[in-house]
């Protein structure tokens, strides 16, 4: 990167540092992070809105209810990372299941071959002609994906919730002016019900922050795979900085990045829920009044 | 092979008896169901070592966020600072990286690069922060009445804790703590993910159950028996953290007990 690095065995120990800090795995390195910000800005909305979609189904009538309901309650008893996994090949291979069907409806070999999964050459996603980024893009996306299904069932938990805890007299209110059951859902429910929601979901968007390092095992090339892959042994005949094994010092790194993340993300959401209390009828609007008025 | 003969061969194949290789080809169910059981021992032998163990430097970590004394209170607000704000994931490659390094220096650190104790030692950290989060919540909400009884009552020191202060702190944090037991379980399926290798294969639940995946290429068996465990060790927690609870309130009239009910919202950790 600077000029001075053509030969890093002569140097100090503070260009060396320079030098090694701005190779191009370590600008790789420091785009990964910028890969995790770009999951979390995705997969937030993203499961937000499968999470509302779920509530407002749990609370729906009887045979869909239990759709939305079960969906809920298996999520949370089981360990997300198993539903990482799972659904990274499970997405891929019904993906590619629907596209066979569709594509090659002549095909009469079995689609389960033993230990193999076989569909036709036009059904792959993604084709196997396609170029590397279409590919990297393709993982990326099923692991967008994915953690939207496991944090939208999290999601849903809190907001059906939070839709329960909206005062029962403000929706007899609702249908005392004659208004419909749709229209009381999103012009008086709805509109409320974030301030009961916001502890829980901002709990969620720690766990969701907490949780982006579980990209490195749906295969994206994400901070944990650059951090053991820079962090190795490296000796001098495969590189011009060679050192001992620093995985440790670079795991201590990822470990400052979440802790000044979660804190930053701590102070946001506490002015925002200063925001939303206000003027609504809860202890902590009323304590907001108060001082106010003092 | 029959079943009964996977059931001798496999079942405990994670803890290192019986045979030593794992099945390459047929992969049937009863072999997916004993192995993935099998590694289930490895997270039952995690989650109850960190539980057990946690409770104790959680009760301290409470009381000393709790505490009069800078000394005592700023130390415990920075390690449930650091352990709550971080990644499970990174503590564990980054302690484990740690003893490798420390390794080299003392052959005192061998067996902590092993999951056994390795592994163990960061769930022990990580739900003695979380646990401590709560039994400080709690400690903070024990009702003003009960301590100045206690104090009418020439309770001092020790005795007051002993008899007041943590019965009623345990009482009011359990519904919430049964939560994160159910979580440190969950939590356990980490730990042959992050580093820590599973020495000849012998790994936990999710290790089979993804080693059965990627043999397979089928993730609709493996995956499903493990969430049918996992469900079933959390009915075991809340069944026992529930007659727990049971004991710690039963001093109390009925229409006032506190049932243990799962609360949206307040439950996530990690």
């Amino acid at each position: 990167m600077y000029s001075f690095c053509t030969d890093p065995a002569t140097l100090d120990m503070l260009p060396w540092l320079a030098c090694y800090l701005t190779t191009g795995k370590h600008l790789a390195f420091y785009g990964a992070f910028g890969t995790v910000l770009l999951l979390l800005a995705i997969t937030a909305p993203l499961a937000l809105a499968f999470g509302f979609v779920a509530a407002a189904v749990a609370r729906g009538p009887a045979p869909l209810s239990w759709l939305g309901r079960g969906y809920i309650a298996v999520v949370r008893g089981v360990p997300d990372i198993a539903f990482f996994l799972f659904f990274v090949i499970a997405l891929d291979q019904m993906l590619e299941w629907v596209r066979h069907k569709v594509k090659c409806p002549d095909w009469d070999a079995p689609i389960r071959q033993g230990s193999d999964f076989v569909v036709c050459d036009a059904a792959k996603v993604p084709l196997s002609t396609s170029p590397q980024w279409i590919h990297e893009t393709y993982g990326f996306s099923l692991a967008v994906l994915t953690f939207a299904i496991v944090f939208g069932a999290f999601a849903a938990n809190v907001l059906f919730g939070a839709m329960r805890a909206v005062p029962r007299g403000q929706i007899e209110t609702a249908e005392a002016y004659g208004m419909s059951s749709r229209q009381t859902f999103w012009r008086i429910l709805v509109p409320q019900m974030w301030v009961y929601a916001l502890p829980g979901l901002s709990n969620l968007w720690m766990v969701l922050v907490k949780a982006t390092p579980l990209l490195f095992l749906l295969g994206v090339e994400d901070i944990v795979y650059w951090a053991r892959d820079l962090g190795g042994t490296k000796t001098p005949q495969f590189t011009d900085y060679p050192h001992g094994d620093w995985r440790m010092w670079y795991f201590l790194a990822l470990l400052v990045f979440y802790l000044a993340f979660t804190r930053v993300s701590e102070i946001v959401l506490a002015r925002l829920m200063t925001r939303l209390t206000r003027g609504q009828a809860t202890t902590g609007g009323e304590r907001q009044r108060k001082v106010r008025a003092a | 092979m029959s079943c009964w003969e996977t059931i001798a061969d496999y079942a405990f194949r994670s803890l290192g008896f019986g045979e030593r290789l794992l099945p390459r080809s047929e992969f049937t169910l009863c072999q997916q169901v004993t192995l993935i059981g099998s590694g289930m021992l490895w997270n039952i032998y995690f989650g109850l070592i960190a539980l057990v163990s946690g409770f104790f430097l959680a009760t301290a970590v409470a009381l000393g966020k709790a505490a009069q004394s800078r000394w005592l209170r700023k130390p415990s607000e920075w390690f449930i600072f650091v352990v709550r704000g971080s990644p499970l994931f990174i503590q564990f490659f980054f302690a484990y990286f740690a003893f490798l390094s420390l390794k080299g220096t003392s052959p005192l650190f061998d067996p902590f690069t092993s999951a056994w104790l390795g592994a163990a030692v960061v769930l022990f950290l990580n739900t003695a922060a979380y646990s401590g989060e709560i039994f400080y919540g709690a400690l903070q909400s024990i009702p003003k009445g009960d301590v100045e009884a206690a104090d009418a009552y020439g309770f001092t020191g020790w005795m007051k804790f002993r008899k007041i202060t943590w019965p009623t702190m345990l009482r009011l944090a359990w519904p919430a703590y049964t939560n994160e037991a159910i979580f440190l379980f969950h939590a356990t399926t980490l730990v042959f993910f992050s580093g820590f290798p599973a020495r000849q294969q012998r790994g936990d639940a999710l290790y089979y159950a993804s080693y059965f995946a990627d043999k397979t290429f089928n993730p609709f068996v493996p995956y499903p028996i493990l969430a049918g465990y996992f469900i079933l060790v959390t009915l075991c927690i809340i069944a026992v953290m529930g007659a727990i609870n049971r004991r710690l309130n039963r001093h109390l009239p009925s229409n006032v007990r506190t049932r243990l009910r799962m609360r949206p919202g307040a439950m996530l950790a990690r």
